[in-house]
C-alpha cells in the first residue's frame, strides 16, 4: 500500500442498479424476512436442544426484559405497538403454559407459534429500507453539498461557491487496495469492517464506496442514530438495517446474527463496525465484537454447503481505518471511557449528534476548515484471515493457494460445527486487529499528542492514569525543545515501524520535525473549546484539556512506543 | 455421529510424525484402534518398521506402517500426532506445510519451548525476549503451516509405563472441540484413559514447566534429601509453574489438572524420566556436557531452563527455582549452594493464587 493518496474516477462496477444485490434484496423485502425469521425460529429450537423447559425459559425471559425495556427506555423510533405486541405475547404464554390438557405435540406447537411471531416482528424491524431514489439523491446531496462547502471556503472571490477546483477527495483521502476491492466486489461478496471512531463514519464510509464505484452495502447502525431524522433518512438510503444494543435477549440476537448472515449469502456486500460501538478510549479497537463476525463465517460455511465452491460463494473480509485529526464527540467519548465502571450500560444519546442543528453546524466547519481525513483500504482476506489474490484465491504464508473450503471439512465433507466456527471468529478478531495497525495511518495530530502525554506521565511516573488526568495546569507544561526532539524520536520508531509494513505515515509527516508539530498542534482537535495541545508565547507545550489529550494519544497505542519514555 | 468410545471406522488411516520414545508409546496405542502411518526421518528406521516391527529396537504393534514421504502421509491422513524433539519441531513443520491443507488435525505430543527471533538473534546475542519470542507447539504449527484445528497431548505418560501396557491417562487439549472429541477416539482405551481441556497453551506449559522442576527434583534425590524436601520442592514447583504459565498466557486451572500436577507428581518421582536423572547426576558431580554427551535424547528442561532465564530477565518477574537451576546448569553453581538459596529465600504466603 502506498502513503499516496488516490484521487481518481472510478467507474461503477455495476452500472444497472438492478444488478445491485441490495436493490435485488428490497425487491424480495417481505420473504426475506419472512426467511429470516423462519430460520431464526429454528436455530431458537435447536439451540434449546428441542426442549420446551428451556425454550418456554427463553421466551419469558425474552418478555420479561422487554417489558422492562418499553417502561424504563423508550426511544422515539419504537413502534407504538410495542407495549400492545408483547402484552399479547404474555398472554399467549399464560394460555400456552395452562392448557394441561393438550398433548406435548400441541403445546410444542403453541410455543413455536409464539416464537414465531417473535422472531418475525424483528426480522421486520431490522430490516433495511432501501429506496433506490433516497439513495441517488443522497448521494447528489453529499457530494454537492459538501463540494460547495470545500470551494466556498478555499478559493477566494465571487463565484467561490460554484467552483469545482477543489472537490471531496482532496478532503477525504482513500488510499490502500481500492482495485482489489473494486475487483473483489464484482466476482464475490465483501464484508468490510471499519475501525470506527465518529458518528460520522457511517456517512463517510457511504462516500467511500459510491466513489469508488461499488453497490451500495449493507450495514448495521444503532437504532439510536434513527432517532434522529437527518440520520435516519441517510441510514435508510444508505441501505442500513437497525440494530438495538438495547435489546440483548438471545431470540434478538440470534435474530440479527441470521439477518446479517443470510444477506451474505444473498450476494449483499455487507459492512459492521467490528468494535461495535465507536472506541471511547481513542484507541485502535483491539477487542472486536465477534457476534456480527461469526456471521461471515458461518454464511462462507453455508455457501460452501450450499456447493457455491467458485468465487461467486466467496466471502471476502477488507478491513478499513479512519483517520481524522480530530473526533468531534472526543470529549464525551473520552468521559464515558474514563467513568465507566465496565459494565455496559445503555446508550447515552446525550452527545454533540444529538440534533440535526448541531450535525449541520459541525458540517459546516468541518468542511470549511483545512483538516484532512483518510480512509485506508487494507488488503482482503478470506474468513481466516489469509490474503487473497486478484482472483480472489487465498493464498497462505509461502503463496501457495489453499483451498477455504477445507476449513470447513471433516471426514470429506463440509460439516456444520458451531464451536469450530466461534474459535474461526476470535482467530479472524485477531487478524482484523492485526491489519487495523498496519493499514492504521499516522497524522500529525497522533504524533504530537502521542508524545506530550507520554512526557508529561513520565514526569510525573508515580502517578496512575486518574490522578494523571487530575493534575493542575501548572504541572502541564513541557519545555518546546524537548518536546520537539521526543517528537522525533517517536517520528524515528514510527518510521521503522513502517518499514516493516507495520503502520502507515500521512505524506505530510515527511516535511522537517517544525512543520510537523505546527501541523499537528493546528490540527489537533482543532474543533474542541479546550484545545488538548497549544503552544505558549513562552515557548512552552500545554493542554487545555489532559482527558482530550489522553484520547488523542491512544491513537498510537498498540505499536509498544511507550517504551521510548521509559 | 458416533459415540465417544466407539472405535474407528478405519476410513482413514493415523499419522504420527517421529518415532522416538513416546512417538513410539503413542503409535501402538493409536494402532490399537487404527491403522497407523508413522513418519521417520531416516529410511533405515523405516525399513526397520515395516520389516522388523520395531522402531531403533522398541517393539511397534505390526499393523504399522512407515514412510519417509510427508506428502504421502499428509494425503493418506487427516489426523497426525507430531511427536518429535522441540528441537527439530520446527524444520519438520516447515517440511510438512507444502502439504497440509486446512482441513488436517494436529495434535502433537511435544513439551517444549521454541525461540522465535528474527535472522542472525540466538540467545547469546539478545538480552531480552518477549512472550512473542517463545512459541509453544501449537504456536509452530499455527505459524508455520495453514492448520487451525491444532490440538495438543500431556499428562504423566512415561513412556517406557505406557509401553509396558499400565494404565495412564492423557489430557487432549485444543480450543476445538471436535480435536478433543478425535483425540479421545483415537486413543482411549481400558487402559488409556483421555480428559479434555480448551486451554491449549496452559495444558502445553504445565508439560514444559514440569520438566524444569523435574530435575531439581532429580538433584534433590541426588542428593540424598529426604521425601519432606520433595514435598516442598513440588508444592513450591507449582506455585512457580503457575505464577510463570499466567505470564506466559496459561490459566490456573490447567496446572493443577492432569497435565499440570499429575504430570509433576509423576516427573518428579520417576528415575524414568530423562529430566529427572539430568539432575541427579549434576548432584552427583557430573557435569552437563558429560551428561548430555551420554543420553540418546535430549532432556527437555534444560534448553526450557535457559530459554525461561533470559524471559525472566527481560520482565523483571521473579522465579526462584528456574534461576537457581539455570545457576547449576550454565554457571558452574553447585547444587548444594543453590539448595542453600532456596531455603533462605524470603517465602512469605504459601498460595496466593486460588
Amino acid at each position: 500500500m502506498t502513503d499516496d493518496y488516490i484521487k481518481q474516477k472510478y467507474d461503477p462496477i455495476l452500472p444497472r442498479k438492478d444488478e445491485w444485490p441490495v436493490v435485488k434484496l428490497a425487491k424480495s423485502r417481505k420473504d426475506f424476512i419472512q426467511s429470516v425469521a423462519t430460520i431464526s425460529k429454528e436455530k431458537i429450537i435447536s439451540m434449546t436442544g428441542n426442549n420446551l423447559d428451556l425454550l418456554k425459559e427463553e421466551l419469558e425471559t425474552t418478555l420479561y426484559r422487554e417489558k422492562l425495556r418499553v417502561k424504563q427506555n423508550p426511544w422515539l423510533v419504537d413502534p407504538d405497538d410495542e407495549d400492545e405486541f408483547w402484552s399479547g405475547v404474555k398472554s399467549a404464554l399464560v394460555q400456552a403454559s395452562s392448557e394441561s390438557h393438550s398433548s406435548e405435540e400441541e403445546k410444542k406447537a403453541n410455543y413455536h407459534k409464539i416464537l414465531d411471531s417473535i422472531t418475525t416482528r424483528y426480522s421486520e424491524e431490522i430490516a433495511s429500507n432501501f429506496k433506490h431514489s433516497h439513495y441517488k439523491a443522497t448521494r447528489k446531496m453529499v457530494t454537492f453539498g459538501f463540494s460547495r462547502l470545500l470551494n466556498a471556503a478555499r478559493v477566494k472571490g465571487f463565484g467561490s461557491i460554484f467552483s469545482k477546483q477543489y472537490t471531496l477527495q482532496d478532503k477525504i483521502q482513500i488510499i490502500g487496495e481500492t482495485e482489489q476491492l473494486r475487483n473483489l466486489a464484482a466476482k464475490g461478496t465483501i464484508v468490510m469492517v471499519p475501525t470506527h471512531f465518529s458518528n460520522l463514519d457511517s456517512i463517510l464510509i457511504g462516500w467511500t464506496i459510491s466513489t469508488l464505484g461499488m453497490p451500495p452495502f449493507l450495514y448495521g447502525a444503532g437504532l439510536n442514530l434513527f432517532n434522529i431524522q437527518i440520520f435516519a433518512y441517510f441510514m435508510d438510503a444508505l441501505g442500513a438495517y437497525k440494530v438495538d444494543r438495547r435489546k440483548k435477549n438471545l431470540l434478538y440476537l440470534e435474530t440479527l446474527k441470521t439477518y446479517s448472515s443470510e444477506a451474505i449469502q444473498f450476494g449483499c456486500h455487507s459492512l459492521f463496525f467490528p468494535g461495535g460501538t465507536r472506541s471511547r478510549s481513542g484507541k485502535i479497537e483491539n477487542k472486536l465484537k465477534l457476534g456480527l463476525l461469526s456471521t461471515a463465517v458461518e454464511a462462507q460455511r453455508a455457501n460452501y454447503e450450499k456447493g457455491f465452491n467458485d468465487i461467486s460463494g466467496k466471502v471476502f473480509i477488507v478491513p478499513v481505518s479512519i483517520n481524522y485529526h480530530f473526533t468531534l464527540e472526543a470529549p464525551s467519548l473520552i468521559r464515558e471511557y474514563l467513568s465507566l465502571t465496565g459494565q455496559e450500560r445503555y446508550y447515552k444519546e446525550t452527545d454533540e449528534f444529538s440534533t440535526s442543528y448541531k450535525i449541520s453546524k459541525f458540517l459546516i466547519k468541518f468542511f470549511t476548515k483545512g483538516s484532512d481525513i483518510s480512509v485506508s483500504i487494507g488488503q482482503a482476506m478470506d474468513i481466516l484471515g489469509n490474503y487473497v489474490d486478484k482472483d480472489g484465491s487465498s493464498i497462505d504464508k509461502d503463496g501457495r493457494i489453499i483451498d477455504c473450503r477445507d476449513y470447513f471439512m471433516s471426514n470429506g465433507k463440509v460439516s456444520v460445527d458451531p464451536q469450530r466456527e466461534e474459535v474461526y471468529s476470535q482467530l479472524l478478531g485477531e487478524r482484523i486487529v492485526e491489519e487495523f495497525h498496519k493499514i492504521n495511518r499516522v497524522f500529525s495530530s497522533h504524533l504530537v499528542a502521542f508524545t506530550a502525554f507520554e512526557m508529561i506521565k513520565k514526569q510525573n511516573s508515580k502517578m496512575d492514569l486518574f490522578s494523571l488526568l487530575r493534575l493542575p495546569e501548572e504541572d502541564l507544561v513541557i519545555s518546546y525543545s524537548d518536546f520537539r526532539s521526543n517528537c522525533q524520536r517517536v517520528l524515528n520508531r514510527l518510521m521503522e515501524i513502517r518499514s516493516k509494513g507495520l503502520v502507515h505515515v500521512a505524506p505530510h509527516l515527511k516535511q522537517d520535525i517544525d512543520a510537523i508539530i505546527a501541523h499537528g498542534l493546528a490540527n489537533v482537535g482543532m474543533y474542541h473549546a479546550k484545545r488538548p495541545l497549544i503552544r505558549t508565547d513562552d515557548d512552552l507545550i500545554t493542554t487545555q484539556d489532559m482527558s482530550l489529550l489522553y484520547y488523542y494519544h491512544n491513537r498510537l497505542d498498540g505499536y509498544d512506543l511507550e517504551k521510548l519514555f521509559k | 455421529m458416533t459415540s465417544k468410545n466407539s472405535s474407528n471406522n478405519n476410513e482413514k488411516p493415523v499419522g504420527v510424525i517421529g518415532i522416538g520414545s513416546f512417538g513410539t508409546a503413542i503409535a501402538n496405542i493409536l494402532a490399537e484402534k487404527n491403522n497407523v502411518i508413522v513418519y521417520a526421518r531416516k529410511q533405515e528406521v523405516v525399513d526397520e518398521i515395516n520389516h522388523h516391527h520395531s522402531a531403533e529396537g522398541r517393539d511397534l504393534n505390526p499393523g504399522i506402517t512407515a514412510t519417509t514421504d510427508p506428502e504421502h502421509l499428509c494425503e493418506t491422513c487427516e489426523v497426525m500426532f507430531p511427536v518429535v524433539s522441540s528441537s527439530g519441531f520446527r524444520d519438520v513443520m516447515r517440511k510438512f506445510a507444502p502439504y497440509l491443507h486446512p482441513y488436517h488435525i494436529l495434535i502433537h505430543g511435544t513439551k517444549g519451548l521454541v525461540l522465535n527471533l528474527p535472522e542472525g538473534k540466538n540467545l547469546d546475542n539478545v538480552s531480552k525476549i518477549h512472550r512473542e519470542n517463545i512459541w509453544t507447539m501449537s504456536e509452530v504449527i499455527q505459524n508455520e503451516t495453514v492448520v487451525v484445528r491444532v490440538g495438543c497431548l500431556a499428562g504423566p505418560n512415561l513412556a517406557k509405563e505406557l509401553a509396558m501396557g499400565q494404565p495412564a491417562a492423557t489430557v487432549v487439549a485444543s480450543r476445538f472441540n471436535e480435536v478433543i472429541l478425535e483425540g479421545q477416539r483415537l486413543l482411549r482405551s481400558d487402559r488409556f484413559q483421555v480428559y479434555g481441556n480448551q486451554d491449549i497453551i496452559g495444558v502445553e506449559l504445565s508439560g514444559v514447566l514440569k520438566n524444569t522442576i523435574a530435575i531439581a527434583s532429580g538433584a534433590l534425590a541426588g542428593l540424598g534429601l529426604g521425601e519432606n524436601a520433595k514435598g516442598l520442592l513440588i508444592s513450591r514447583g507449582m506455585v512457580e509453574m503457575i505464577h510463570l504459565g499466567n505470564a506466559l498466557g496459561g490459566q490456573t486451572q490447567s496446572f493443577v489438572g492432569l497435565a499440570g500436577i499429575g504430570d509433576l507428581v509423576t516427573t518428579c518421582s520417576s528415575t524414568f524420566s530423562r529430566n529427572y536423572t539430568v539432575g541427579y547426576r549434576l548432584a552427583k558431580g557430573e557435569t552437563l556436557d558429560a551428561i548430555n554427551a551420554s543420553m540418546d535424547e535430549v532432556a527437555e528442561g534444560i534448553n526450557t531452563v535457559r530459554l525461561l532465564q533470559t524471559f525472566l530477565e527481560g520482565t523483571g518477574m521473579r522465579a526462584p527455582i528456574t534461576e537457581n537451576l539455570y545457576k547449576v546448569l550454565f554457571e558452574g553453581f553447585k547444587v548444594e549452594d543453590a539448595l542453600y538459596y532456596l531455603m533462605k529465600y524470603p517465602f512469605n504466603v504459601d498460595i496466593d493464587f486460588l
